[in-house]
């Protein structure tokens, strides 16, 4: 019906075959949400997310291989092992989803997760450096949190931006075990939060976000370690004091709140000057803000850092 | 024949590894794998041998006996094996690195007493050696206790946040050193 080729056409109106695959699976996706509405059924991952823009945020170093980036992850919500998540999170639905965006701000708002795939969105490659010792290089797709927080428009007072995880122990089974303080609290400064940097990211490698990494909606932070970047979120709250983070909560003198990677402040139990990156044999130098010193240190002027670790 | 078994079933982690790098099955970060599981088999054996005590007495089966000394030796060859992925795959030789992470990390101090500590017990465990030095290989082979104390130290000072694993060692190693001290108590009594 629609996909019929009149014989006056252009070739080169002719849709590319990789964006017309592209749209059709967009419009999949699109029906399956329309359909969501009485159905609480999930855009499958390994869904294509359409009109990615190319963006200035790239990294000078080999992409983690897919793989790798969906088996190999921390996500305590589904398994503390991190082959876990991968197998555990495979029927995690993320629909219907939404984002509520409150606290000190001037328009409170709750955003649809299809609203959220409405933003342009771009393709940023950014290095993820895990507290535990080893880094990745992924493809995010997302947008700028900021675009967010200016819609929101956080009061005089508002000087921190809280996130918070879903907490749902029948979907998310490692809930029902009181590892860390459910659900998973994160929190920034708000400076932080508004930095170009700083992602709301809803895919990876070109598509919509694997359940283990995170789905629907996610943060990400690169110049902190991955813990920061909280995954799953429903809720992002602006507050006048710092959030308590659940690892801070776990363990106050292992994780602080900034939690900026940094080479020269170890984690008590383990060196953090050095990390293994996924896929190579020998270890790399930890750079100070996972390499994004350029653009996040002046955030820092004038603080000691190995106390504000 | 039984202890051929044994041998060849204690190979299995070994082999099992062998296979799973040969075929691309370690994921994405093999070394932290085979840390870990070389780590994890250590473990294994070390409560493997100190089983054996126990079970002798609970049924009356002292030949087991014959088996404790090469349950007691993989332990130590896959201490071996930790430590060596530890010094070449995981730190590459970086002996600055390998010494300040012995001083410093509590988890390796205490894992590198227990390995060393090891050394001693693989070294006399021969019947020569027992023959020689009788009473005190019993008393130098209680080192082992603190060797498995050790090495559940270590394991529970290492992990981030879910002490799961390292709590059903430490029960384990619990209930068969408690064994020990029950059954000296019971057996002195008149
Ligand atoms: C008798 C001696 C030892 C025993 C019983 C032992 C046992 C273990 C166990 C059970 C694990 C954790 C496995 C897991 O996570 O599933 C482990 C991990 C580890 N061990 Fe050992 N170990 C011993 C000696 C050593 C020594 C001598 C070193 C280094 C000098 C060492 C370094 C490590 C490291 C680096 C890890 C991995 C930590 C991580 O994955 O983050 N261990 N060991």
């Amino acid at each position: 019906m629609l996909i019929r080729r009149p014989a006056d056409i252009a070739p080169s109106e002719i849709t590319d075959q990789t964006i017309y695959r592209q749209r059709r699976n967009f419009i999949t996706g699109a029906a399956a949400i329309g359909v969501s509405a009485f159905l609480p059924t999930q855009a499958t991952a390994s869904t294509k997310l359409p009109n990615i823009k190319k963006s200035a945020y790239q990294v000078n170093e080999a992409l983690t291989p897919f793989k790798d980036v969906t088996t190999y992850n921390n996500f305590y919500e589904f398994s503390t092992d991190k082959s876990g998540p991968a197998i555990i999170a495979r029927n995690f639905t993320t629909r219907p989803w939404t984002v509520t965006v409150d606290g000190l701000v001037h328009k409170p708002m709750t955003f649809d997760i299809e609203d959220l795939l409405k933003f342009s969105l771009e393709e940023r490659v950014y290095r993820l450096r895990c507290v535990e010792g080893w880094s990745m290089v992924i493809p995010w797709l997302g947008f700028s949190l900021n675009e967010i927080l200016k819609r929101v428009q956080p009061t005089g007072s508002a000087k921190y931006v809280e996130f918070t995880t879903l907490l749902d122990p029948e979907r998310m089974p490692g809930q029902r075990y009181p590892v860390l303080n459910w659900p998973y609290v994160e929190g920034l400064r708000l400076d932080e939060a508004q930095h170009p940097l700083t992602l709301l990211a809803l895919g990876l490698y070109g598509e919509v976000l694997p359940n283990q990494n995170g789905a629907p909606v996610r943060i990400v932070t690169p110049w902190k370690y991955g813990f920061k970047s909280t995954k799953s979120i429903v809720r992002i709250r602006l507050v006048e004091s710092p959030p308590v983070s659940s690892w801070m909560r776990a363990a106050p003198s292992e994780y602080g709140f900034y939690s900026n990677v940094n080479p020269d402040v170890d984690h008590p139990r383990w060196s953090q000057a050095r990390e293994r990156r996924i896929g190579e044999f020998l270890k790399r130098k930890t750079l100070p803000f996972n390499g994004y010193g350029d653009q996040v240190a002046s955030m820092y002027a004038g603080m000691d850092l190995k106390k504000y670790f | 024949m039984l202890k051929s078994l044994l041998f060849l079933l204690s190979l299995i982690p070994l082999a099992r590894l062998t296979w799973l790098s040969l075929h691309n099955g370690l994921g994405a970060n093999p070394i932290e794998f085979i840390t870990r599981s070389t780590g994890t088999w250590t473990l294994v054996f070390l409560l493997l041998t100190l089983s054996i005590t126990p079970l002798r007495r609970l049924i009356g089966r002292n030949d087991l006996i014959r088996y404790r000394r090469m349950l007691g030796l993989f332990a130590f060859f896959y201490a071996c094996l930790h430590f060596t992925t530890y010094i070449w795959l995981d730190q590459f030789f970086d002996w600055s690195a390998i010494v300040k992470d012995v001083i410093k990390r509590p988890f390796i101090t205490v894992g590198f007493a227990s390995f060393v500590l090891l050394i001693p017990l693989a070294a006399t465990s021969t019947h020569a050696m027992q023959r020689l030095l009788r009473r005190r290989w019993q008393q130098l082979h209680r080192l082992v206790y603190l060797i498995a104390i050790g090495g559940v130290l270590h394991y529970w000072w290492l992990v981030k946040k879910d002490i799961t694993q390292p709590a059903l060692y430490a029960l384990a190693l619990t209930l068969l050193l408690g064994f020990r001290l029950a059954y000296r108590f019971i057996s002195r009594a008149p």
